[in-house]
């Protein structure tokens, strides 16, 4: 069983966006779209959006990491959002374990909304039905595309690599080798949810040394004593060493 | 959570109406076995078409709550897994069969079918009200599940929310009994009464026990858990737009603490207090429109209690949006 996700790598990411407007731009025209926005250029604006990326910081100024945390459906392995659903039109496709909604058949009652406790899903208030990440079905499925390109549009889009995009199920995807390798953890784990989307956490590659591991104290044959430099007005080139 | 007036009206409306049914087959089995005095047909058929008109005017309010009420049929297939389709399956089940129940007191088809062992006379009205019964218990199970099935918002996930729904349907159904009886002047007030009063009580005891549960419990999960980073210290900068947005709107209330506290007050004097001592009034002075001032003051209060009970509800997703939580 494949199931596709996205790993999201707090370490590298700017909070530039630039996920949020390209899921934007490819999705409201697409096949999971429109996307409505309400009073978009007026006061209070609103819309539906399947991606949002927030800022944590933590620590006390000056000492502080600053988070940008990309936001949007986690597809999850066992989603709460799926059975509470009266009509089937939110579901879980069995091939790449991506959750959708039907709009077709969705009478948008809200209750899947409740039933996810991550907030992802969005109320579209003028088509009034419920919407939430396709992961970009309509592009990862598409076998017209070169493979390079079959991947959701906010993969495409980061600009430093902060996205990575895979079956989770196959052990040696790019995905499933950075959640492994790299602390990959999935967010309120306590539900048992089990989110395919995982994230991975600030890493910090600090040297653990010692003054005196940078000079050498004990040196008992003295055979790496520094020659004592020329006298001034010589340069390093004229000496042989 | 936002309080939904469609909901409100849903849940309160079809609360009065199923518990008038239980009053009405409650008061023909007490007949039955002889404890009350039998009713005219008249007494029934009335009575379950006013239960009927509030379980339809609650259908036509949560229309309201729909973005798609012309697909809501669809809503039936899904029984096998969701309690709010159950729910759409349970009301016009309960619906149907408390309009047969009424129409069979209508036309007076109450002659017995067959006598079990020689003392009970078993006719149509029984069995349809039996079956009616059976369909709105299902009913108050099904529409309190709905939000006693979520575990996230642990302030509904508690059989405490069916105990709530049941005994305050009940209790309301039992007052508008009452003041049904006493409107057509027959002898039933006092039995209506006391069941209301009973029933009501142990709403106050459900609804007391829920208010002392979820002014205590903290919610599993916590921001850290919520972002995945654990330092004590965290705090959120942005929340990822500036307008609002649906995760604002639908899981917010915005009500100040002051006002939640004023309409908790509210529905604890107008649910529980001031029906009871009207009832009891009534009884005293054998007054024929205390109970229908009991009923109403009763279901305004049950309005209050519905909209306290959806700003209780903390939805997880709150977490990431802590400047309004
Ligand atoms: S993150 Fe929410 S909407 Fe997405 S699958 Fe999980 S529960 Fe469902
Ligand atoms: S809003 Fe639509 S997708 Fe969500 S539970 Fe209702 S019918 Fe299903």
């Amino acid at each position: 069983m494949t199931q596709l996700a996205l790993v999201i790598d707090l370490n590298v990411c700017v909070g530039c966006h630039a996920c949020v407007t390209s899921c934007k731009e490819w999705n409201t025209s697409g096949w999971a779209g429109p996307m409505t926005d309400q009073r978009p250029y007026d006061a209070d604006p609103t819309g539906v959006f399947f991606n949002r990326v927030q800022t944590y910081e933590a620590g006390v100024f000056p000492n502080t990491e600053t988070y940008h945390f990309p936001k949007s459906c986690l597809h999850c392995e066992d989603p709460p959002c799926v059975p509470v659903c009266p009509t089937g039109a939110s579901y879980k496709r069995e091939d790449n374990g991506v959750v959708l909604v039907d709009y077709d058949k969705c009478i948008g009652c809200k209750y899947c909304s409740w039933a996810c406790p991550y907030g992802v899903r969005e109320f579209d208030e003028q088509q009034k039905v419920m919407k939430k990440c396709t992961l970009c079905i309509d592009r990862i499925t598409d076998m017209s595309l070169p493979e390079s390109e079959r991947k959701p549009a906010c993969v495409l889009a980061c600009p430093t690599r902060a996205r990575i995009y895979g079956d989770i199920h196959d052990p040696d995807s790019e995905v499933s080798v950075a959640i492994r390798e790299q602390g990959g953890y999935a967010l309120q784990p306590e539900w048992g949810t089990e989110p395919s989307n995982h994230y991975l956490p600030r890493r910090k590659t600090r040297i653990q040394i010692h003054e005196d591991e940078l000079v050498r104290v004990d040196n008992p044959l003295k055979k790496e004593a520094l020659p004592t430099l020329p006298a001034a007005g010589e340069t390093l080139d004229d000496v042989a060493w | 959570m936002h309080p939904a007036f469609s909901v409100i009206f849903l849940t309160t409306l079809i609360g009065v109406g199923q518990g008038l049914f239980l009053a009405l087959y409650t008061g023909q089995l007490y007949a039955l076995a002889n404890l009350l005095p039998a009713q005219s047909s008249d007494f029934y058929a009335v009575g379950s078409m006013v239960s009927l008109i509030l379980l339809f005017a609650g259908l036509i309010a949560s229309f309201f709550h729909l973005g798609h009420p012309e697909r809501a049929w669809r809503a039936a297939t899904q029984w096998r897994t969701s309690w709010l389709s159950r729910e759409v399956l349970a009301l016009p089940a309960a619906m149907g069969l408390i309009f047969l129940y009424g129409t069979v007191h209508f036309f007076d088809l109450t002659k017995p079918l067959f006598v079990i062992s020689g003392t009970l006379p078993v006719d149509f009205s029984l069995i349809i009200g039996g079956l009616g019964t059976l369909a709105v218990f299902g009913l108050f199970l099904c529409t309190a599940m709905i939000y006693a099935s979520l575990r996230f918002i642990k302030a509904w996930y508690s059989p405490l929310t069916v105990a709530n729904f049941l005994f305050l349907g009940i209790a309301s159904g039992f007052m508008l009994a009452s003041a049904f009886s006493a409107y057509q002047g027959n002898s039933l007030v006092s039995f209506y009464g006391t069941w209301a009063v009973i029933a009501t009580l142990f709403g106050l005891l459900a609804r007391v026990a829920t208010l002392y549960r979820n002014g205590r419990f903290r919610c599993k999960v916590d921001l850290k858990s919520a972002v995945g980073v654990h330092h004590s210290q965290l705090e959120q900068k942005a929340q990822g737009f500036m307008g609002g947005s649906f995760n604002t709107r639908e899981f917010f209330h915005g009500k100040s603490e002051g006002l939640l506290r004023l309409v908790r007050y509210l529905f604890l004097l107008m649910v529980f207090v001031v029906p009871v001592i009207l009832i009891l009034l009534a009884y005293a002075l054998e007054s024929e429109t205390l109970p229908l001032l009991a009923f109403g003051i009763q279901y305004l209060g049950l309005i209050l209690e519905r909209y306290h009970f959806f700003t209780e509800a903390q939805h997880p997703q709150n977490l990431y949006y802590q400047s309004m939580a």
